[in-house]
């Protein structure tokens, strides 16, 4: 399996740093914004990203995680059943300017669930999409206001985000992964 | 991880990584029941059938909740407005309720083993919601649910059932479930009311409420049936009150406050007294709520898998 770095470890946080800094340009400081996380990473990044915005504006920002296994859509189809975690938004979100974080911008059926979960859950007066890597190959119309990097990639590879909270590093990985390798691992 | 089985027939012979998974499958449904729209989307397009062929109200409306706040379709069956009573068999009555295309069935009756009898003759998945003396395993897991959340883990828990263990099916699911967690459970009764070799299950047995009270740290008090005095098991209500019923007074010589539940519905003041059930030290209302949550996470694990 070929494995490439396409982020290290200080290119993550220059990242991190950016995005921090775009969420409070666009919506002119912190005001009425909290950030919701789709478990896992997406809640890691979500932290990460509150604790800048607290550096730079001084200013504390509200993190929810949300889980969206209920919400998915292959739900049936899969042989394992993953494995349910609690939503943790201990706020109400309606009127809120919601900045909803992932890792990884894909299909975008993840992030189809995450707005229909978020949507159960108040009215939102606004709801922004952050991703760290866009890989492209929608196959719903989601578009991410504030994207990490844009990684064009092919539909035999893989990325892998690691975050320190749970992997060894912060890095950003693509892997090619062919189809026989693909199907011993599902 | 996932349950082994397609059915929730009984607590008996389940593992405890099920166990544990259902329990905290339904944590994440507590949850929503404390949101404001407390519904989710998993079994949207499943049907549920609640085939009751004994009254019951609570577990009806438990189940049914549970279902729709899941987004399943529900059907209810209950006999008195059925084919049961111009004598239709169960087998018919499954058969003919799963030809209309059905997905689940939860089924309540009287006869011990309908449930299991149920799996052979229909290919919806089956929940047990009660049969017989039997087993009511649903209610085990809201009792271990509720014991979990008040005292963080069910390991070295000390817990005694009080009451007719013998035709208890809730005493039964309480006694796998508990058991296989851990837990070190007791029962105590009239000797009319135990059944012979019940230590077997590896619960201890006590005949005098005041010789449990120092060593527990929940009773878990059942309904007295008030058929069973008609039969002779126990002389009369006042007399089991004075020697089985759980009152403030008894309760008030253990080191520290008893956790009290009760599956309902409660005779105030025979085996529980009112004050008591009132107190701060009852759960009994959380166990309603959280049978919803329970209940739930049972349609879940059943309803999502292949």
């Amino acid at each position: 399996m070929n494995k490439i770095r396409t982020i290290d470890r200080e290119n993550f946080q220059r990242t991190v740093n950016r995005l921090a800094h775009e969420i409070v340009e666009r919506n002119i400081g912190t005001d009425n914004l909290v950030i919701v996380g789709i478990r896992t990473r997406g809640e890691y990044l979500a932290r990460r990203l509150a604790k800048k915005i607290q550096e730079i504006e001084g200013k504390s920002v509200q993190v929810g995680i949300l889980d969206i296994t209920l919400y998915r859509d292959d739900l049936r189809g899969r042989l394992d059943q993953p494995q349910l975690k609690s939503t943790e938004i201990l706020f109400d979100i309606t009127g809120k300017v919601v900045v909803l974080v992932d890792d990884v911008l894909f299909t975008g059926r993840t992030v189809r669930s995450a707005l229909n979960a978020l949507t159960d859950l108040g009215r939102p007066a606004l709801i922004e999409l952050l991703v760290l890597i866009d890989r492209g190959h929608r196959e719903l119309p989601i578009k991410a206001d504030f994207v990490g990097k844009s990684i064009p990639t092919s539909l035999k590879q893989e990325i892998k985000v690691m975050m320190t909270e749970t992997d060894s590093e912060d890095s950003v990985y693509v892997l090619d992964v062919d189809e026989e390798e693909k199907e011993t691992r599902q | 991880m996932k349950l082994t089985s397609r059915h929730l027939l009984g607590l008996d012979g389940m593992a405890k990584e099920e166990l544990a998974l259902i329990l905290d499958t339904a944590v994440s449904f507590r949850e929503v029941l404390d949101r404001p729209i407390k519904k989710v989307p998993p079994l949207q397009g499943k049907t549920v059938v609640n085939l009751f062929f004994e009254s019951s109200t609570r577990t009806r409306i438990s189940f049914e909740l549970a279902e729709r706040r899941l987004s399943a379709d529900v059907v209810n069956f209950t006999t008195a407005a059925s084919s049961v009573s111009k004598g239709e068999t169960l087998k018919d009555t499954a058969r003919n309720i799963e030809a209309m295309k059905i997905d689940m069935v939860v089924i309540r009756h009287a006869a011990p083993g309908s449930a299991h009898f149920l799996t052979r003759v229909v290919d919806a998945n089956v929940i047990n919601a009660g049969d017989g003396t039997h087993e009511h395993p649903t209610q085990g897991l809201l009792d271990m649910y509720t014991l979990r959340e008040k005292f963080g883990a069910l390991e070295g828990l000390r817990v005694c059932i009080v009451g007719d263990i013998t035709h208890s099916r809730v005493a039964r699911s309480n006694i796998y479930g508990l058991t296989t967690m851990g837990a070190k459970v007791s029962v105590c009764g009239p000797a009319t009311l135990i059944p012979k070799d019940i230590e077997q299950l590896g619960v201890k047995v006590y005949h005098r409420l005041d010789d449990v009270i120092p060593e527990v740290d929940a009773l878990n008090v059942l309904r007295i049936q008030l058929e069973r005095q008609k039969s002779g098991l126990f002389p009369s209500l006042r007399e089991y009150h004075r020697f089985f019923g759980v009152t403030k007074e008894k309760v008030s010589k253990a080191p520290k406050p008893i956790t009290i539940m009760h599956p309902g519905p409660i005779n105030r003041d025979v085996e529980l007294s009112a004050d008591l059930a009132d107190s701060e030290h009852s759960v009994i209302l959380q166990q309603v709520t959280n049978g919803v949550a329970i209940r739930m996470a049972v349609l879940y694990l059943l309803g999502t898998t292949n």
